[in-house]
């Protein structure tokens, strides 16, 4: 895609501009949209309404809300550290939006075509840590402190098993390139990674137990790197208030909010490219039987974004139906049990794809 | 299950002179009434002899007899000279299952009661609230200070509004800046 | 050379979304680990006592039922027991029946509430306001029967304050079918979900001798495994009419005494309430509310200690008489305030999220803690 821009306007910083706002869009869509269906999902989950004032059955609420953030005085407290807590909600938006470069979207929407997509996007999305480990700190506030600590710590402990299965699917497929890993896995829904990959054969059907549960270590493991409940710890409200964003207030607090959403988003791409074929549809394309070639891409864009909001939904049903883990159990839960399943998980998973 | 005249005869023979009395002209259950620096030896007894065995204090409270003088001290206010502070104790055998209601009375002058927060702990915050309300001074208990109103109360008042439950209290004017009566 | 380190002193101060009201816990921790809990009271105190004596004695029933706002028809009865204790009054069959009927509607209501915030506490947010929807059926018959939905007045000196409505029969019968599959479906949501175990067993352990010094009751006493209900062991009103179990907690998910034992001791509670209404509701006698109440109060000298069972433990009334109509000194034995005691005891060693489970299983009203 950037190469189609750079044709078309002959210049690198043009171009580079109009390739970075597609996600940009997206990702303020999802926010959008998410604030929006998690209140009505909630609502309806517990037995409620939900908005349903400002607009028909409420759709415009969420543009009622950004509309009163952006007009809030910006109060900020009086000892607080203001170099660390200006740039934290920067580097957490940062961390969550970069990661979009590297995903693709469908066969012509890829931010940037790089040979190392998987490890970069694994690598940019920790940058995360070091925003909320400032926010907490330049709080000067004592739960924000305590917020930001566990934060940080589950953050950490919870990349390490989504690496482990990660590594295991590119022993599967060979290739750390997200579009590649999509391309591989095309044509009909059995051909998803989850049933197997692509090639028929005894390794497809020896694979699919184990494939399984990486999904299912995956999910819980990006649950948590978002920090959603059952794994909020810290940004629990009967705790500590809101944890490590306590003390930020208008648009400062939209930053993290947008930051969650767009991780949201971001991981939920990751596991559906992973584990559930990309952008590739499981049933055909409309443009295939019709002979319209330029609809397959939109078609693709289409079925993306569909396995996206999927797994958010997803994610907003296990947050109002569970409730939340202690800190020591959720350290406890990653080191004592998500992580020696995925070693042996990789281990049979690269021995299958030997055979 | 123990009558209150059975305890009373049993005080009586254990501790003699310490025990004041009882009093069977109230309406409901009979008063048993104990000196005020006695009644740590008399509550022990009674938790552990095995007649009696009262293991739980249901509620200490203080209360201000008001049988003292009406006089008017230094700044005019109208205050109550001499007088009784009394202290009742109600308790109860969870195992037995008797109850019996002991009386302490205390002058109002310099009240001085023994804690039982050694023997009944569910004493404690009940004593520190009489403390508070009251300025009963209960001897030996491990944190007398003050429960229900502000840890500076002292400091902005007189005498006279130190403690809100006497019958004599009356309002304070200022408390950090703000006007109490309005 | 060794780096000097201290506790940090963490206030979980008068506003925060989950101590119950505006209770003050000055925490002294060490990384995630409690070592010192120290509650301050008093943000809450409304000198109930002082007012109570410039009152006269039916005057001083709508200020009892501000004590514990969620529990107000326990307040007001035991108020109106203490005063009919001492002046001897005895009431019609029909009010006592509506009495107990309407006791044992209140403990279910509140233990709805006790458990719903101690859900939400943990962060399953969502049996809360399934919880607070079945709520709303009693305080709909209670609405009907006296006009108010939480602070009743309803409980007077030697009677009620208004009778039951011609509907309350058929209502009340409604609501105990419905309530009974509610109970199911919330033993299948909360109680045994494998996080809310793990969040609550084996946390907060409370022995049976602690208990007793210590003077807790209700269901903090009885999660401890001793068999200790006032309306078995020092029964007023009618309740020695009615076969009703009394659940004690066996520590069926870790040890006994721990805060799964008392919210799993208040849900079976709420079963047998539902138990003692149904036995109650169809033998209401013929009869008049109102004929027993004394035009003037004017009790004669003397004092009077009654206790009743209030969904949160025993709730105690010591009135002094001096033989006029206003009450020369009223004493609340409030239940809150000597369960918060043990939770100096309780919390030594647990971590910080602990500490909120812990006091959601004891469950306090701030209204009665401060008065």
């Amino acid at each position: 895609m950037y190469q189609y821009f750079y044709d078309l306007t002959g210049n690198t910083i043009l171009a580079t501009l109009i390739v970075a706002v597609f996600p940009l869009v997206n990702v303020l869509i999802v926010a959008l949209i998410g604030v929006y269906l998690e209140r009505k999902v909630s609502a309806w989950i517990q037995d409620r309404v939900g908005p349903n004032r400002t607009g028909p059955f409420g759709l415009f609420q969420t543009v009622a809300d950004f509309v009163k953030m952006l007009q809030k005085e910006d109060a900020t407290a009086k000892d607080i550290d203001s170099k660390l807590y200006n740039i934290a909600p920067v580097l957490v938006f940062t961390g969550s939006f970069a990661a979009y470069a590297a995903i693709p979207f469908s066969s012509k929407l890829i931010g940037s075509e790089a040979e190392v997509g998987l490890f970069y996007v694994i690598a940019i999305s920790s940058l995360v840590v070091g925003g909320i480990l400032m926010a907490g700190w330049s709080s000067n506030n004592k739960y924000s402190l305590l917020g930001a600590m566990r934060s940080a710590a589950q953050i950490i402990s919870y990349e390490i098993p989504t690496a482990i299965i990660v590594l295991s699917i590119v022993m599967l497929t060979g290739t750390l390139s997200l579009d590649k890993i999509s391309n591989m896995q095309t044509a009909y829904f059995w051909n998803w990674n989850i049933f197997g990959g692509a090639e028929f054969g005894i390794t497809k059907f020896l694979l699919i137990p184990f494939m399984i549960v990486g999904f299912i270590i995956i999910f819980i493991s990006t649950l948590a790197e978002v920090n959603r409940t059952p794994f909020d710890i810290p940004e629990a409200e009967s705790e500590l208030v809101a944890g490590y964003f306590t003390e930020y207030c208008g648009m400062k607090w939209a930053m993290f909010m947008l930051s969650e959403y767009g991780n949201m988003f971001a991981v939920s791409a990751i596991v559906s490219i992973l584990f559930f074929g990309g952008y590739h549809s499981p049933i055909g394309y409309l443009g295939n039987t019709l002979g319209i070639e330029w609809l397959i891409p939109f078609e693709q864009a289409f079925w993306f974004l569909a396995k996206g909001w999927f797994f958010i939904l997803v994610q907003m049903w296990l947050r109002w139906t569970l409730p939340r883990l202690r800190v020591d159990q959720l350290m406890s839960l990653c080191w004592k049990y998500l992580i020696p399943y995925a070693f042996v998980n990789l281990i049979i998973i690269g021995v299958i794809s030997l055979l | 299950m123990k009558s209150a005249d059975d305890i009373f005869e049993i005080l009586k023979k254990e501790f003699g002179d310490s025990i004041l009395g009882i009093d069977k002209e109230t309406p409901t259950e009979p008063i048993i009434s104990v000196d005020p620096l006695q009644v740590y030896k008399v509550s022990k007894f009674l938790r552990e002899n095995s007649d009696l065995q009262f293991d739980s204090l249901m509620c200490l409270s203080g209360v201000d007899d008001a049988n003292g003088n009406k006089t008017n001290n230094a700044d005019g206010d109208e205050i109550i000279e001499g007088g009784t502070f009394s202290v009742y104790y109600n308790l109860h055998s969870v195992s037995l299952k008797h109850k019996i209601t002991i009386k302490v009375s205390t002058s109002r002058s310099e009240p001085k009661v023994e804690s039982v927060e050694n023997i009944w702990k569910s004493a404690n915050w009940h004593e520190r609230e009489a403390f508070d309300l009251l300025g009963i001074f209960f001897l030996n208990h491990p944190d007398l200070r003050r429960i229900l109103m502000p840890y500076d109360w002292d400091e902005y008042t007189t005498e006279v509004s130190r403690h809100p439950l006497r019958k004599d209290y009356k309002n304070p004017e200022f408390y950090q800046g703000m006007k109490v009566p309005y | 050379m060794a780096l000097k380190t201290e506790h940090m002193v963490l206030n979980m101060g008068p506003q925060h979304p989950s101590t119950h009201g505006v209770l003050r816990l000055e925490l002294e921790i060490e990384g995630e680990l409690v070592r010192k809990v120290t509650p301050h009271l008093g943000y809450l105190h409304r000198c109930f006592e002082k007012h109570a004596e410039a009152m006269q004695y039916n005057q001083v029933v709508p200020y009892t039922d501000r004590l514990d706002y969620l529990a107000s028809i326990s307040n007001n009865l035991g108020y109106a027991l203490a005063v009919e204790k001492l002046m001897g009054i005895e009431v019609p069959e029909r009010v006592e029946y509506i009495r107990v009927i309407m006791s044992e509607l209140q403990r279910i209501a509140s233990h709805l509430v006790a458990i719903g915030s101690n859900g939400a506490d943990i962060g399953a947010l969502t049996p809360f306001l399934y919880l607070f929807r079945d709520r709303e059926h009693i305080l709909s018959i209670i609405e009907e029967t006296c006009g108010a939905r939480m602070l009743y007045n309803y409980i007077w000196v030697g009677g009620l304050s208004h009778d039951i409505h011609p509907d309350f029969v058929r209502k009340t019968k409604e609501f105990c079918n419905y309530f009974k599959p509610t109970i199911v479906e919330l033993d299948n949501l909360l109680s045994y979900n494998k996080i809310f175990i793990e969040r609550t067993a084996n946390i907060g352990v409370l022995p049976v001798d602690t208990a007793i010094n210590f003077g807790a009751s209700g269901p903090t006493l009885r999660g401890s495994g001793i068999k200790f209900d006032l309306r078995r062991d020092d029964p007023y009103s009618i309740y020695d009419r009615f076969d009703f179990e009394i659940p004690v907690g066996k520590g069926l998910m870790g040890t006994v005494g721990d805060c799964w034992d008392r919210y799993y001791v208040r849900i079976r509670e709420m079963e047998q309430s539902l138990r003692i209404i149904e036995q109650a509701i169809d033998h209401i006698p013929d009869g008049d509310v109102q004929s027993a109440i004394p035009k003037r109060i004017k009790p004669p000298k003397g004092t009077v200690y009654k206790r009743v069972e209030n969904p949160r433990g025993e709730l105690g009334y010591f009135i002094v008489s001096d033989g006029s109509v206003n009450p020369f000194r009223v004493k609340v034995r409030a239940p809150s305030f000597v369960n918060l005691e043990v939770l100096g005891e309780l919390c030594k060693g647990y971590l910080v999220a602990d500490i909120i489970a812990i006091l959601g299983s004891i469950d306090i009203v701030l209204g009665e803690v401060d008065r």
